[in-house]
């Protein structure tokens, strides 16, 4: 599904962040992305996501090469992956339901062919009760399990998560882990960055680690 | 599948979802109401100035159709020729040219107070050499031979000259000409301001608004599903400002022809109309008016989705 080539990353003129990186992720696997502070997973994640080009080497996603992409292009490869961002990104002036339906209004689709559908992940992910409320007045667990929501209500082929732990509980994060493990099950792809090694070792899943700019994959 | 969250005891005050969909770029992030203000002002000024210019126009073509109608012939008085004779040959020759629907002589009394003004009443015309007035009026429709008859009038009766008035109106057309040259300037110049000012409103919106465009590209929005929720509140900015715009306009000149009408008959208002015109744009002015409330808001609708689209192509 996607697979990485001998990929650096640079930004600017400075050196190499991430260098000769050559890995694949296969359609309904669960992964996760490890290593120290600033080793680049977000820089990883980023490219993953195509908000970021590589400075060499191949991205191929989807069977196509992310360096031939047009901007509508990457706008509709988008609709295939989810991404939960650390800070959850949701739009303070939407509900919870209507952040959440977000991609499946930016399809064009009408709310009444949707209603049904955002509902029923929204009381799957424990949010039925926040439906109308606004993000400034959900707790952190709440926004980070919205954010989640709308990452995979358009139903991608792969999850991206950015440290979806980082701000809740151990106790949350194991709940959000069972979250993803159940949305994998459904044929989702997954791949959480992560540093949190005891998250990781609640579940036994592939591994690639980063560290000093090069990745190690353990499957 | 499995539930990982059982909330099936929801809590209705905070179930509940929105039955209208709130817009995505929320009104409140763009400069409403300053930017309403502005396309409000340029509209007015866009429609003051086109009815303006209107006026003059229709005034201008008013008074060449007037004074376009009759020619006049001045017979002067020369030493060795008798002048009365002269009016009268002048009156039998012009008569018997094609296209003369009526031809008169002023009176002697009339020519006195044409002058009166300048020489005062009491005038023995008999003592002063004046010159005598001879209107010839056109029939409608018809083609005079006015070189036929000034050739004719210089052989037989040289003292007389005949006036078409044709420098007058070409004077005339050139200040309706003018008024219509420098309108279409200061309406460029109102669109201009216009664009500007929602250029500068867009870029402003978009800066505001950057985190929700962000989220919108993340969620696979293409550029143009963005720009036409940026389009959508600019429109209809666009079409208020122009609507109260065009709407005070239409109220003043309605004013304008109320007064105008009110005013009919007093000698000053007589005055103004012979110099000003009717003071009404007519059916036709209102409904410029009108396509210009559409102009405005088309022209903010475009400005802005120029303005998205460049800010767009920086953003990914």
């Amino acid at each position: 599904m996607i697979r990485f080539e001998n990929v650096g990353l640079r930004y600017g003129l400075g050196p190499e962040v991430l260098r000769d990186l050559s890995f694949h992720i296969d359609g309904h696997s669960f992964q996760f992305l490890t290593g120290p502070s600033g080793a680049g997973k977000t820089s990883l994640l980023r490219m993953l996501f195509l908000s970021l080009p590589p400075t060499r080497g191949l991205i191929s996603m989807f069977d196509r090469d992310t360096a031939t992409l047009t901007k509508d292009d990457r706008a509709t490869l988008r609709r295939r992956i989810g991404i939960v961002f650390q800070d959850f990104r949701l739009l303070d002036h939407l509900t919870t339901f209507e952040n959440v339906a977000l991609p499946l209004r930016v399809l064009g689709k009408e709310e009444s062919g949707y209603r049904a559908e955002v509902v029923e992940l929204l009381q799957w992910v424990g949010l039925g009760e926040c439906m109308g409320a606004l993000p400034p007045v959900l707790s952190g667990g709440e926004k980070q399990r919205a954010a989640i929501a709308r990452a995979v209500i358009a139903r991608p082929q792969l999850l991206l998560a950015d440290e979806p732990t980082g701000n809740v509980d151990p106790n949350l994060g194991q709940r959000l882990l069972r979250l993803f493990i159940e949305l994998n099950k459904t044929g989702t792809a997954v791949v959480i960055a992560t540093h949190d090694i005891a998250l990781m070792d609640e579940y036994d899943a592939r591994r690639l680690v980063l560290h000093d700019g090069r990745l190690h994959v353990y499957d | 599948m499995a539930e990982p969250w059982d909330d099936r005891n929801a809590a209705p005050s905070r179930a509940a979802a929105p039955a209208v969909a709130t817009p995505i770029v929320p009104s409140g992030s763009i400069a409403g109401r300053s930017l309403t203000a502005v396309v409000a002002i340029m509209t007015f000024l866009a429609a003051i100035t086109t009815g303006a210019v209107m006026m003059v126009v229709n005034a201008a073509s008013d008074w060449q159709s007037e004074v376009g109608r009759e020619v006049t012939i001045q017979v002067r008085p020369v030493s060795g020729r008798n002048i009365e004779a002269d009016v009268s040959a002048v009156i039998a020759l012009a008569r018997a040219s094609p296209g003369i629907a009526d031809v008169r002589a002023y009176t002697k009394a009339e020519s006195a107070a044409l002058v009166e003004p300048w020489l005062g009443s009491g005038l023995a015309l008999n003592d002063l050499p004046m010159p005598r007035m001879i209107v010839v009026k056109l029939a409608s429709g018809a083609a005079p031979d006015f070189p036929g008859l000034r050739g004719t009038l210089a052989a037989q009766v040289p003292s007389a000259i005949l006036d078409d008035h044709r420098g007058w109106i070409d004077r005339m057309r050139t200040m309706a000409d003018s008024a219509v040259v420098g309108g279409v300037a200061i309406l460029g110049l109102v669109l201009a301001v216009t664009v500007l000012s929602v250029t500068f409103a867009t870029r402003g919106a978009m800066a505001a608004n950057r985190p929700i465009v962000e989220v919108l590209h993340y969620v696979g929005a293409t550029d143009r599903f963005v720009a036409s929720q940026f389009q959508r509140h600019f429109l209809i900015l666009g079409l208020r400002g122009g609507a109260i715009g065009g709407g005070a306009a239409i109220v003043l000149f309605g004013v304008f022809e109320a007064a105008n009408a009110w005013f009919t008959g007093t000698p000053g208002g007589d005055e103004a109309t012979a110099l000003f015109g009717s003071f009404s744009v007519g059916a036709a002015g209102y409904i410029v008016i009108v396509l210009q409330v559409v102009l405005m808001a088309v022209v903010t609708a475009l400005a802005s989705r120029r303005t998205v689209n460049r800010t767009l192509a920086s953003i990914d």
